[in-house]
């Protein structure tokens, strides 16, 4: 891809390392992603992608290694990350017997906005996702694809010059899936934006650069293109099961 | 509007979302009106003062405080929504005293409405509001502890269930610790906790209100009991969030 980093990158993850007791979920996890990327990380169930994108967003302390989003180490400097920072936790946890507008609201709150900017954030959040019609509805009452368009417009409602997006097009449908694609694609240029996925056309729809986890540890970080030529196949899939398989048969 | 603030105002709206707060008012006030008015027998006493009332009052907030702070922590972990709070940018701090004034306002509301209570002694007969009114006090921070001890249990478990029962077991403990027959326990066999047991006995010290008596020492007990359990909270949910 010829329009890659332009400046120093906004999200720094080095050495990343996640152990529950005995069990490495993430293991010495290294990447660097600047303005104007696309990361997609692939990688199977259990791999340790929604692990290091806890960790990426702070909530979830490493056992070694340090993250950094704009320059701000997320475990010593946690505010000041999470501030340039969109999250959207896998499944879109939302609070159930709040409303649509109740729920943007609060948030928009804890992140200072105040009178005009917080009735502009959020009416320009409602926007980008299509939630107009759904806004005094309680969330508990909204269609799976709702709920999750709910927890993006609660990502995107800084506009953070870091998005990280655990699975957004879970649970989408196919029009719904393009929608946010294409919402992705927008932002592009002004932001670093990392999403996890399983759905492999994905990458190539939205993705500048692909990162493949298996058994916590990278084993690929490469543009889709070079990632295809992995195999004679060219086909993604083919790709995928092959460094993911290969990896399983390493830890057994 | 604090950060504090913006988290407890959310957490109070959604005991009102839900059918919680009022069936909680309810059974509160009812609660406590047949046990002051039949148990506490107070209109043959003969006295216009609300001692059957005060009485009474921390049980029924034993019974009742674990069921407002069960869902604090657990129903967050429980859904996710933990993960989502703790990456805003806010501190666990905040969110830990956001929720604990939350409930705290809520068990404030509830007994701002035993108002009646109140009216119908100063109707009666002549009370010492003076008293009536440190009696409110105590119950307030009574009130206060047990949710600080329900909230920080809370939090160790995704389990509503358990969060209530292990929050009525551990507040039933500093309630009975002035009761004779754990200091009677204590000081035949472990001598060096009875002390520590009266020392910790929040009814003794919520009786010093109910006299009238609001003490510094009393306060400040209730406070650093308060402040105490906030603590542990954090750390607990520090610990356990992510798992």
């Amino acid at each position: 891809m010829s329009d890659g980093p332009t400046t120093a990158p906004l999200i720094e993850i080095e050495h990343l390392t996640k152990r529950f007791g005995h069990f490495t979920a993430v293991d010495d996890v290294s990447f660097s992603v600047g303005r104007g990327e696309v990361l997609g990380f692939l990688g199977p169930n259990g791999a340790g992608k929604s692990t290091t994108m806890r960790m990426l967003a702070g909530f979830m302390p490493p056992t070694a290694g340090t993250a950094r989003i704009c320059g701000h180490d997320v475990q010593t400097d946690g505010i000041a990350a999470r501030r340039t920072l969109g999250f959207l936790p896998e499944g879109a946890p939302t609070y159930p017997d709040m409303t649509v507008d109740g729920f943007l609201r609060f948030v928009a709150k804890v992140r200072g906005y105040r009178r005009g900017d917080l009735e502009e954030r959020v009416a320009n959040a409602v926007a980008l996702t299509h939630l107009e019609l759904v806004l005094p509805q309680p969330i508990e009452t909204l269609s799976k694809g709702f709920k999750r368009r709910v927890g993006l417009a609660q990502a995107l409602l800084h506009d953070p010059p870091v998005l990280v997006l655990d699975e957004p097009t879970d649970g989408l449908d196919p029009n719904q899936k393009r929608e946010v694609r294409a919402l992705i694609a927008t932002m592009r240029p002004h932001k670093a934006i990392v999403i996890s996925t399983h759905i492999l056309e994905e990458v190539d729809a939205v993705c500048t650069r692909a990162i493949v986890i298996a058994a916590g540890r990278v084993v690929a970080d490469e543009t889709p293109a070079e990632l295809q030529e992995r195999h004679p196949s060219g086909r993604l899939e083919d790709v995928f099961h092959q460094l993911t398989l290969e990896d399983q048969k390493d830890a057994a | 509007m604090s950060i504090t603030f913006i988290v407890a105002r959310r957490e109070l709206a959604g005991y009102f979302a839900t059918p919680v707060a009022s069936v909680f008012i309810v059974i509160f006030l009812v609660l406590q009106g047949a046990l002051t008015f039949n148990l506490g027998n107070f209109f043959s006493r003969g006295l216009a003062d609300l001692n059957p009332f005060f009485t009474f009052i921390p049980w029924v907030f034993l019974l009742l405080v674990p069921a407002i702070t069960m869902r604090l922590w657990a129903e967050e972990r429980r859904l996710g929504t933990i993960e989502l709070l703790l990456s805003l940018p806010i501190t666990q701090a905040q969110a830990v005293v956001g929720k604990f004034l939350a409930a705290w306002a809520f068990c404030a509301i509830a007994l701002l409405l035993t108002f009646p209570f109140v009216v119908t002694v100063n109707i009666l007969g002549n009370p010492d509001n003076g008293v009536i009114a440190s009696g409110y006090v105590g119950a307030l921070l009574i009130a206060g502890a047990f949710l600080s001890v329900g909230a920080a249990v809370s939090a160790a478990t995704k389990n509503q269930v358990i969060a209530f029962v292990l929050a009525l077991a551990v507040c039933f403990l500093f309630a009975m610790a002035s009761y004779s027959v754990v200091t009677d326990f204590l000081s035949q066999n472990v001598p060096s906790l009875a002390a520590i047991a009266r020392r910790l006995a929040v009814i003794d010290r919520f009786q010093d209100f109910t006299r009238g008596v609001v003490s510094a020492r009393d306060l400040v007990f209730f406070a650093s009991f308060i402040v105490f359990w906030l603590f542990v909270n954090t750390v607990i949910v520090e610990r356990t969030k992510a798992d």
